[in-house]
């Protein structure tokens, strides 16, 4: 079971849990797991049409999934998946 | 570089730098020759601005539009009680000043715009990024690219803070990790989600640390890696940012507010929506009008200071659409007025209402027009 790091701007929508174990053997599998536990999360990670949304990154280790295998990236049970959303905060 | 010469007082200030072996005296002329342009004087800008002051950077440009008020105290250092009501740049540079008269500093009171961000960034060497908005961060990216500037970033929301630093050596730039911004409402800013005090102090001082680096010359940059730090957990995770091949070329600026759909005042580009004043809403409250009062703001707020309106808030606006009243005038608020009218969009669209108004500035507004006992946050 790879772990999903639910970033803080998402976390309202997984009742606050900061890391999930997802099921799949690929990135896609993964996190609609984690969407499908929590379908509020889904819309803000997904497109209608299924792509990842261009404001989200998803990273496997240190590594954007962009590079890699995109959605298809295969991850194992000691995957560490990051959800990297923009944020725009600083000043107040 | 040698022409760059120190007095004994900043030799001797400067001492604690001067004996590092690999940053010496060469590293302290390069700050003392360079030129930083800090966007943003508020939670990352504080500790930006004193430590960059107080390490000697040459020439500081100090750039916000705003002023100082009570609910920044919680996190931004720079200013004090006594500064309320000042424009941040003017208190930030008397701030400074008295911490390193060996500095130059340049105040630019003005907001950041496509008209102006070429010609002011130009006169910089770098750019240190701490504002609160995503058309800022794009029109502060784009001006870096064209004038080949690096761009040091940083962010924060709640707990959480990213730094990295864009555009160096023609590396990846923010367009590079983000190629658009997320959908207004959807990412709540600061001023709607939050931050912890200390946060902007440890990511502000990250940032101050990396622009030192990258004029002293002295140690890596964090160019092409993002650095993630949660302060619940802990946990801190540096990224691999690459440049990304679909980036468009950047030629111009163009205009940010709509890139991220966003007008100039704040609201949804489709959300033009009817509204009602701060007074004209006394007006019905006074005379025992017979009107639906919603607030669709989040709990939390609401305990900090409500207007007595009904708690709907915007995330289940549509799912309790059966408590939202269709045969009378229905007065809608938030914080800003930004929320609600992105609630009022949603109802007219989704439900086809036509009597709802947006309370315009909200609560924010009653509070300066009607009730100045009300706290602001």
């Amino acid at each position: 079971m790879a772990k999903v790091i639910i970033p803080t701007p998402l976390r309202k929508f997984t009742d606050n849990t900061a890391s999930i174990d997802a099921n799949g053997g690929t990135i896609k599998e993964s996190i609609t797991s984690v969407a499908d536990q929590f379908p509020e999360l889904k819309k803000h990670i997904f497109e209608e049409d299924g792509e990842i949304r261009k404001f989200v990154r998803i990273y496997v280790g240190d590594e954007d999934i962009n590079v890699l295998d995109k959605e298809n990236t295969k991850v194992t049970k000691d995957s560490v998946i990051s959800i990297i959303p923009a944020i725009a905060g600083g000043i107040s | 570089m040698n022409s760059i010469s120190f007095s004994k007082e900043e030799l001797e200030r400067y001492s604690r730098h001067l004996i590092i072996p690999e940053f010496n005296i060469e590293g302290q002329r390069r700050l003392k020759n360079a030129k930083v342009l800090v966007v943003g004087t508020g939670g990352l800008g504080s500790p930006l601005l004193l430590y960059l002051t107080a390490a000697g950077v040459g020439t500081i440009g100090i750039l916000d539009f705003d002023v100082v008020d009570d609910s920044n105290l919680q996190r931004q250092v720079l200013f004090s009680v006594d500064n309320v009501g000042e424009p941040k740049v003017e208190a930030a540079k008397k701030c400074l000043e008295s911490l390193n008269p060996h500095v130059n500093l340049i105040v630019h009171n003005i907001r950041l715009t496509s008209e102006n961000a070429l010609d002011i960034i130009k006169e910089y060497d770098l750019v240190a990024d701490g504002t609160d908005n995503f058309p800022t961060r794009y029109l502060v990216n784009d001006a870096c690219v064209i004038l080949g500037k690096p761009n040091v970033y940083a962010s924060i929301f709640r707990f959480e803070g990213q730094v990295s630093v864009f555009n160096y050596n023609d590396g990846p730039h923010y367009r590079d990790l983000f190629p658009t911004p997320p959908p207004p409402g959807l990412v709540p800013s600061c001023a709607e989600g939050g931050v912890i005090g200390v946060l902007p102090g440890i990511i502000g001082s990250l940032q101050a640390n990396e622009v030192i680096k990258i004029i002293s010359g002295v140690g890596e940059p964090l160019a092409g890696r993002l650095f993630l730090f949660d302060a619940l957990t802990f946990e801190t995770r540096t990224l691999k940012v690459h440049k990304n091949p679909d980036t468009p070329e950047i030629k111009e600026l163009i205009d940010y507010e709509h890139f991220c759909g966003l007008n100039l005042n704040g609201k949804s580009k489709n959300e033009d929506v009817k509204e009602i004043t701060v007074g004209e809403l006394k007006s019905l409250i006074d005379s025992n009008s017979d009107f639906q009062l919603i607030d669709v703001r989040e709990e939390y707020e609401y305990d900090i200071c409500n207007l007595d309106g009904e708690l709907i808030p915007l995330g289940g606006i549509l799912e309790n659409v059966d408590k939202v009243a269709s045969d009378k005038k229905v007065v809608v608020h938030c914080r800003s007025g930004a929320r609600s009218a992105t609630a009022i969009s949603q109802l007219e669209k989704k439900f086809g209402f036509d009597n709802l108004y947006n309370l315009r500035g909200g609560i924010l507004a009653w509070a300066d027009v009607i009730d100045s006992s009300m706290a602001k946050y």
